[in-house]
């Protein structure tokens, strides 16, 4: 199965397109809408963490539960979004020139952003109940798991294969029996495997999703992430292991019940016919298939499927979709008109904020802030890359490795720099390093792995001829390297340094400033700007940080890695 | 040195350590001497060990005992003067056609301007003249194998070790690479002193080796050897030539039955899986005509376009269901089996069934734990032990598997993946 990263690689042009940029104003304007209509709503209320959480690890089960249901709800957000929005963007040509590049600017925003700008919003929702607050934890783990699922699902779609769809045609299916018959089950594999990834970002973000902290408004919702949250403010070391250990259980709780039997029920769904050796199992879905409990349960459900198979809208029927295709004149004006309307909006509330609050200066400011922490994310994603490409390549040439390492991984993927927090700022204090510096590595924690996941795939899809071919030249040392493995792996690493990259960006947040107690480090950066500008809820400064960053993501992504990438498919792509 | 011996094999054994303990061989007792000057053929069916044999030569896997030289040394890892040319041809796909071949004189400490003459020295008696700069997805396949000779040629390897080189080309591209390859060698321009083919096509190996080797499987065993005495250029239409090609069909059918024996003959029989529907295949084959009934198995073979590793296992499929009968290189069809050849599809499963029941005992065995339980399901696992005392993890996997593709032809029982359970009932 190919990883694609989650970001568009879809064109091969550098400069922006007229759509790229309608994207990032429409993206801009919205978050300036929300952050206006948040400094100006009453505060309705200060603090819902009336009682503070407990550090008794005796509530650690009933917080571990808490959290772990708003991921699962996220998750099911998720997955809701992924199948209309990216199916709309592959189906519709008008709608998927824009509904792309947006997914584009959204998965460069970084998450704090969005829950900066959208916490007083949903607290005015319900005011004064603790659902509000419910609703915009699970909105910023949703935020967090979305867009590289859409980015799958939406590029799986357009990859079915034509032979597949004309065997649906020719079955007499109606677009929607496509949709779910063909389409979903082959994008599936690719999808579950984002959900996984998804899984580990919330976990990276979970303080930042159940402990919100904007201007006055504070929230602390009771789980996981809350309660590191405050065992940060206390400095209970003890704490910290317990959250570790809770988090460790619920992982491993996921992954057995939830990822493992997915993986191993859409191993059937995998389209490429090569006959991997083992076959994924899982002791649950075992238990699932050899019970006729689930086949009852499932059985009105598909009942009702097979019945909506056989109403044929006849909107949606082959004939007329095909004729469908040629884009009316009229609509399309419509259309544009629209798009126009709204972007010259969204162009006039950017326009107002820039004028009303912000000068030159700040904007100045805060790209130099934003030049530092890309001097940084590029420094890591290289050490990185030292790193782990060779350990990368070592553990893909051997299955039995790459078997105990894989799971590993996963779990360090998904856990959040601040556990780190009180190791950095004692060795920082103690040691009296440059947090500047010293802080630096919290960013990678979570992301490098990707470069390693994807460096052992790519290695262990290296043919075993062309690795016997190596060895009967005698090819040996650097230029076994230099010849072989460097670029065997190389479009794998790719993908791997992109999904990083993107995702170091976002750990900037939480990564530039560590506290414990009442000691703070902080760097100088981008993500440490935004996180003091949501602690002192200066709104514009909010606005300018999150900008500032979704510009150096896309054009970083456009500028560099969009070209390397097409560079490694076409030079190095094993075929 | 006209008789300086290039490799010597010596009794040479390779195990494989399985999953639950214990080994399982592979390659046992194997002989083989090189010769200067020789083109020695590996027949064998797949799994027969011959590729994993090439592998030793290369030097890419070090065998459990006996012994391997080269030269009077022995081989302990890839050795200079031994190159391979590989099946799917191992190009790097990021390097041109050039580098390509440079490659195999880049680990030898060779100046960087003689690697480059040498190297379209290469490519020029290869006639890749005017694709250097080209990449490998630019080359058809029979120009990438091309390349895959020139890489190998370029570091004037004594011994030329061919894994099926010609198999995943198509028929016109193969022999037009085995032509040119031939005369090449016959003018001596290739510089290259004597070649090991490792294939699973007869005819070639008549038209290409002065010595043929044939391997018999479980474990690879050398068979039998015939020396080929026909003067190059060789011609497909020489009578001598067509003798050879029977002549092995004829020892390879033979070994087979001896085999046969070994395999067992109750719940051990060891089964390779062949689907029902070749099996119908060859039948209405032979049955029609010009075969009416019988037919020589290299013309059958040809006819239907079956290389021996897919057609032997369909012709030992029908022997051990009493459909057909294997002799002297001739497959006959028996009574039922013209019986199958002239029923309808009902007709053909009945005959399939009561076939199973009669001549596969696995096959009647859980058929009887069916009818005699109440649920009339068994689990897989059930099954999946019982075979384990007599057979490997892998052989009995393989064995199940083929008896439950036969029995859902036959409609003697079903099974169902999801549960891994037998059970009588069809679905509706």
């Amino acid at each position: 199965m190919r990883i694609l990263p989650p970001v568009s690689i879809e064109a091969r042009r550098l400069l922006p397109s007229r759509w790229d940029v309608l994207a990032a104003v429409l993206v801009l304007g919205f978050i300036v809408l929300f952050a206006d209509a948040s400094s100006t709503l009453v505060r309705p209320l200060s603090s819902l963490s009336q009682h503070r959480l407990s550090l008794d690890p005796i509530n650690l089960p009933g917080y571990a539960l808490l959290t772990s249901m708003r991921m699962l709800i996220a998750l099911a957000f998720s997955l809701v979004f992924t199948l209309t929005y990216a199916t709309w963007a592959a189906k519709s040509q008008r709608a998927g020139t824009l509904l792309v590049p947006l997914l584009d600017i959204l998965q460069s925003v970084p998450i704090l952003g969005f829950i900066s700008i959208t916490v007083v919003f949903f607290l005015s929702l319900s005011p004064g109940r603790i659902f509000g607050a419910e609703l915009a934890a699970v909105f910023a783990i949703f935020t967090s798991q979305a867009w590289n699922m859409a980015f799958s699902f939406y590029q799986s779609l357009r990859t079915v294969p034509e032979e597949l769809q004309e065997a649906g045609r020719m079955f007499g299916m109606n677009a929607w029996a496509r949709f779910w018959r063909i389409e979903v089950p082959f994008g599936l594999p690719p999808l579950i495997w984002n959900m996984m990834m998804s899984m580990s970002g919330g976990w990276f973000f979970v303080t930042l999703s159940e402990a919100i902290s904007v201007g006055h408004t504070t929230i602390a919702l009771p789980g996981i992430g809350s309660y590191i949250a405050e065992a940060i403010v206390e400095k209970d070391l003890h704490a910290i292991f317990w959250a570790i250990g809770a988090m460790l259980v619920v992982i491993l709780i996921y992954d057995q019940l939830l990822f493992r039997p997915l993986v191993a029920w859409a191993d059937r769904f995998r389209f490429d016919n090569e006959d991997s050796e083992e076959y994924p199992e899982s002791w649950v879905l075992d238990i699932i298939r050899r019970s006729t409990l689930m086949d009852r349960i499932a059985e009105p459900f598909h009942i009702f499927m097979r019945w909506t198979y056989r109403r044929s809208i006849p909107l949606r029927s082959g004939i007329v979709s095909a004729a469908r295709a040629v884009p009316s004149r009229a609509t399309d004006i419509v259309w544009g008109g629209f798009l126009i309307l709204i972007g010259t909006y969204a162009l006039w509330r950017i326009y107002s904020l820039l004028a009303g609050s912000l000068s030159w200066n700040d904007v100045f400011y805060a790209l130099g802030l934003g030049a530092i922490t890309m001097l940084r994310v590029t420094i890591l994603i290289a050490l990185a890359s030292v790193v782990w490409t060779p350990i990368g390549v070592y553990v893909g040439m051997r299955p039995h490795l790459a078997r105990i390492i894989q799971p590993v991984a996963q779990f360090l993927a998904a856990f959040p720099a601040n556990l780190l927090f009180p190791l950095a700022v004692f060795i920082i204090v103690r040691l009296s390093l440059n947090p500047d510096i010293a802080l630096s590595p919290l960013m990678v924690l979570g992301t490098q792995w990707y470069i390693l996941f994807n460096v052992i795939a790519g290695a262990s899809a290296i043919p075993r001829e062309l690795r016997d071919a190596a060895s009967n030249l005698q090819l040996k040392g650097w230029l076994w390297w230099r010849k072989v493995a460097l670029p065997g792996v190389f479009p794998y690493y790719v993908t791997g340094a992109i999904t990083a990259s993107g995702g170091s960006w976002n750990a900037s947040i939480v990564a530039e400033v560590a506290s414990w107690g009442n000691q703070t480090a902080r760097a100088h950066g981008l993500g440490a700007y935004i996180a003091d500008a949501t602690t002192a809820g200066d709104f514009h400064k909010i606005v300018l940080g999150i900008a500032t960053m979704s510009f150096f993501v896309v054009v970083v992504n456009r500028l560099f890695w969009r070209p390397l990438y097409w560079f490694a498919e076409r030079r190095y792509r094993l075929t | 040195m006209p008789d300086e011996i290039l490799l010597d094999a010596h009794e040479v054994r390779r195990s494989f350590p399985k999953p639950g303990g214990g080994e399982l061989l592979v390659l046992d007792g194997v002989e083989l001497t090189l010769k200067q000057g020789e083109i020695v053929g590996l027949l064998g069916r797949s799994g027969s060990g011959k590729s994993t044999f090439l592998r030793l030569i290369a030097g890419l896997a070090q065998p459990q005992g006996g012994t391997l030289s080269y030269l009077g040394k022995k081989i302990e890892g890839p050795a200079n003067g031994i190159a391979m040319v590989f099946q799917s041809f191992a190009l790097f796909p990021w390097l041109t056609v050039l580098e390509n071949v440079q490659l195999g004189l880049e680990a030898l400490s060779i100046p960087q301007s003689e690697i480059r003459t040498r190297a379209l020295a290469a490519i020029d008696l290869i006639g890749l003249d005017g694709y250097e700069s080209a990449y490998p997805r630019e080359l058809s396949g029979g120009m990438r194998q091309r390349v895959g000779f020139a890489r190998a040629m370029v570091v004037h390897p004594n011994i030329l070790l061919m894994d099926e080189p010609f198999s995943a080309l198509d028929v016109l591209t193969a022999e037009n690479l085995r032509t040119d390859f031939l005369e090449l060698w016959g003018e001596k321009q290739l510089p290259i002193k004597g070649v090991i083919l490792v294939t699973h096509n007869i005819e070639e190996a008549v038209l290409m080796c002065d010595r043929v080797l044939l391997f018999s499987t479980n474990p690879g065993r050398i068979a039998g050897e015939i020396k080929i005495d026909i003067p190059r250029p060789r011609d497909r239409t020489d009578p001598r030539f067509e003798h050879y090609v029977e002549q092995i069909y004829t020892e390879m059918t033979a070994r087979q039955r001896a085999l046969r024996a070994d395999r067992g003959t109750g719940l051990d029989m060891l089964m390779t899986h062949v689907s029902p529907n070749l099996v119908s295949g060859l039948i209405e084959a032979v049955a029609a005509s010009p075969y009416n009934g019988k037919a020589d198995l290299p013309d059958i073979a040809s006819d239907l376009q079956l290389e021996i590793d897919e057609l032997f296992p369909v012709a030992e499929a029908l022997q051990m269901l009493r459909l057909g009968e294997l002799e002297g290189g001739d497959i006959k069809l028996t009574h039922m089996g013209k019986r199958f050849a002239d029923g309808e599809m009902n007709e053909r499963k009945e005959i399939f069934s009561r076939a199973l029941m009669s001549h596969v005992p696995l096959a009647a065995h859980i058929r009887r734990v069916l009818d005699e339980r109440t649920s009339h399901t068994a689990p897989k696992r059930r099954f999946v032990d019982e075979l384990e005392d007599h057979m490997t993890e892998d052989a009995a996997e393989e064995t199940l598997r083929t008896v439950v593709s036969w029995a859902r032809f036959g409609e003697l029982f079903s099974y169902d993946d999801e549960s891994e359970s037998f059970s009588l009932e069809n679905p509706t």
